[in-house]
């Protein structure tokens, strides 16, 4: 099949141009679809709640995007970010600052910890953080002794619903991190270092790279984003909710950084990509609830959408 | 396999070895006999029983993932499958005994089948493929109960209730079916072609295609098998529960992924045991169970324990192979 492609140049450049620019595509048709033929699709309400809910994914999938350019997986997430849902309430007392910061101390600590295993173990990145993924929940749950508690810190509930010059702080801090994430990759030699490692990890170590700071590196980003997004999505939820906080978080954030063009294999981080990837997936998952589509169909239309986009990406990387 | 290879040359080495596939056995063997003297209610014949029947149902799917992990695969839409078993099974409860056991097998095979077909012919990575098919499966059992609404039960006369329900000397049917599957298991792993190419696959996919061996057919029986068995367990919670159970199997992945590490199978493919991956259930039911004997403690430490253990379980089993290596 590979043969085939190679001796069709016409079929190789669709693909080609598939692999770049699929996503941005089938965004705009998307919109373009849901213009035509979805009731009020058109205000900027919606289009404000769409953002702010495409927001948590779309920062946890930044994170993640990193990892998996490092050839690397990061099934921790979601628990993550529910850890960071259940030490909320144990600290709004001292203030939302101090509640913040504790939560985005707790990704970095997970973050630390799946890097160290991944890095200096070398322990496969998909279980270092799967058992992070079953005892994180576990220990958030313990944190909260398994309880939903509501929030009514005004000051902490404004990440979630607050907004400032009419753009939702959700989808500001959203847009921040992106564009961070995109000058990280492409500005400094830790970007650099990064993709060189998870292109050729044997020659990033003979070219005398920090190839080990560069993985714990990454974990640590995608641990703290993942506390982020679970610091907004609780603030919004205006609750905190450990049971149900980043559930699947891993699928969402994996689907949106490989939809966007990033490959498995490592060796290349699409940070634009994944945002449209993020904007996508929610897109997709609205425009089937507003047609009154079931969350079954979603499900599924959501699997198509992964296979469909590992597909079209797979013949990159053996072309 | 690769033991019994290394192990005369160097003593340091087969001790290690050793440690790596018995240790799991030592820890619960050491496990039951503490568990036994420090609780009460651990060695009474109910507790027993139940310990057993719970563990069968993991069992039948960690088979599955035994030999999927062996080909250096993974498979994470089992637990979705698993749930999509018992709900079919339920629903086909109303169409006959033969409806009720191969409805589910057959629908279960099936996305196996197409995991396989995908992962074999397009060399897309397992994980990604498999990931998608645990939301598909997971959203044919949403569209199947009506998003989740609808609980089907299975008629109370049922014949189809006893392989669930059912005891043989006072031991429930389910263990009977899982020991029996996993001796199938055993002799088809070690005493058949498809076997040893399970195990050259793990080893090295490209020496296997340059033997001639039947990489592709093998991968997709692999996964079909995989699909087979966790439908099989979904079927048989089902004649336990007496109802398809639709939020069954969350996360059941990573348990069935945790017990076949924890007995002693490598993730990285080629080397591992049917019987470990008995004793990796046997650890974990063992764990829950003490965990629920502990009745001061909450309840959702299981699940921090089961991650901590399936770390420390890695942890061990690498820093082992690179002793051995140096």
């Amino acid at each position: 099949m590979t043969t085939a492609t190679l001796t069709r140049p016409d079929r190789a450049r669709v693909t080609s141009w598939l692999q770049n620019y699929g996503v941005y595509l089938a965004v705009v048709v998307l919109l373009l679809f849901n213009l035509a033929f979805t009731e009020n699709f058109l205000s900027l309400a919606n289009f404000r709640t769409q953002l702010v809910q495409a927001a948590p994914v779309c920062i946890v999938a930044l994170g993640m995007a990193l990892v998996i350019g490092t050839e690397g997986i990061d099934l921790s997430v979601g628990s993550v970010m529910s850890i960071a849902a259940a030490l909320i309430p144990l600290y709004l007392g001292a203030g939302p600052v101090m509640a913040v910061l504790v939560a985005l101390a707790a990704g970095v600590v997970s973050g630390l910890f799946s890097g160290f295993l991944v890095a200096r173990l070398g322990i496969q990145p998909i279980i270092a953080t799967l058992a992070l993924l079953v005892g994180g929940r576990g220990l958030a749950l313990v944190i909260a002794h398994g309880q939903l508690v509501q929030l009514h810190n005004a000051d902490f509930l404004a990440l979630g619903t607050g907004e400032v010059l009419g753009i939702p702080v959700m989808v500001l801090v959203a847009a921040v991190l992106a564009v961070l994430a995109g000058l990280l990759v492409r500005r400094t030699t830790f970007g650099r270092q990064l993709v060189a490692v998870g292109g050729n990890r044997p020659a990033a170590t003979l070219a005398g790279l920090p190839v080990k700071r560069v993985l714990i590196g990454v974990y640590v980003i995608s641990g703290a984003l993942a506390a982020i997004a679970g610091v907004l999505a609780t603030a919004r939820l205006s609750a905190s909710d450990p049971n149900e906080m980043g559930l699947l978080m891993e699928l969402s954030a994996i689907t949106a950084v490989v939809v966007g063009g990033t490959p498995l294999t490592g060796g290349r981080v699409r940070v634009l990509g994944t945002v449209f990837g993020a904007l996508l997936m929610q897109l997709v998952h609205a425009t089937l609830i507003k047609h009154n589509l079931p969350d079954s169909a979603a499900q599924m239309v959501q699997a198509a959408i992964i296979v469909a986009a590992v597909y079209v990406a797979r013949e990159r990387s053996t072309r | 396999m690769t033991a019994t290879v290394a192990a005369p040359s160097e003593r340091g080495a087969s001790v290690a070895a050793v440690l790596q596939r018995q240790g799991a056995a030592v820890v619960l063997v050491l496990g039951i006999v503490v568990s036994w003297f420090a609780f009460p209610h651990f060695g009474t014949a109910d507790n027993l029983r139940n310990l057993v029947l719970q563990g069968s149902f993991l069992a039948v799917i960690a088979l599955g993932m035994t030999f999927v992990i062996i080909s250096g695969g993974i498979d994470l839409s089992v637990g979705s499958v698993y749930a999509l078993g018992g709900v079919l099974a339920a629903y086909g409860s109303r169409y006959g005994l033969v409806a009720t056991i191969l409805l589910p097998l057959v629908v279960c095979g099936l996305i196996g089948l197409i995991n396989g077909l995908l992962i074999a012919r397009t060399r897309m990575a397992p994980f990604i493929v498999t990931l998608a098919s645990l939301l598909f499966a997971r959203g044919l059992l949403l569209a199947l109960t009506n998003e989740g609404a609808t609980t089907y039960k299975v008629e109370p006369g049922s014949a189809f209730l006893w392989l669930g329900q059912g005891t043989i000397f006072g031991v429930g049917v389910p263990v009977y079916l899982a020991l029996l599957l996993f001796g199938l298991g055993g002799v088809l792993l070690r005493r058949t072609r498809f076997g040893q190419s399970v195990f050259a696959i793990g080893g090295s996919e490209q020496s296997a295609l340059l033997m001639g061996l039947p990489v592709a057919r093998t991968k997709v029986a692999l996964y079909t098998l995989s699909g087979v068995l966790a439908g099989l367990a979904g079927v048989l919670t089902a004649a336990y529960l007496q109802s398809g159970v639709t939020v069954l199997g969350v996360g059941t992945e990573l348990d069935a992924i945790s017990v076949v590490v924890i007995g002693g199978t490598l993730l990285t493919g080629g080397a591992g045991t049917i019987i470990g991956t008995l004793v990796g259930v046997g650890l974990k039911t063992l764990i829950q169970n003490v965990i629920n004997q502990v009745g001061t403690l909450d309840a959702n430490y299981q699940t921090v324990v089961s991650g901590a253990f399936l770390l420390v379980v890695v942890v061990i089993q690498r820093l082992l192979a690179r002793s051995r290596k140096s």
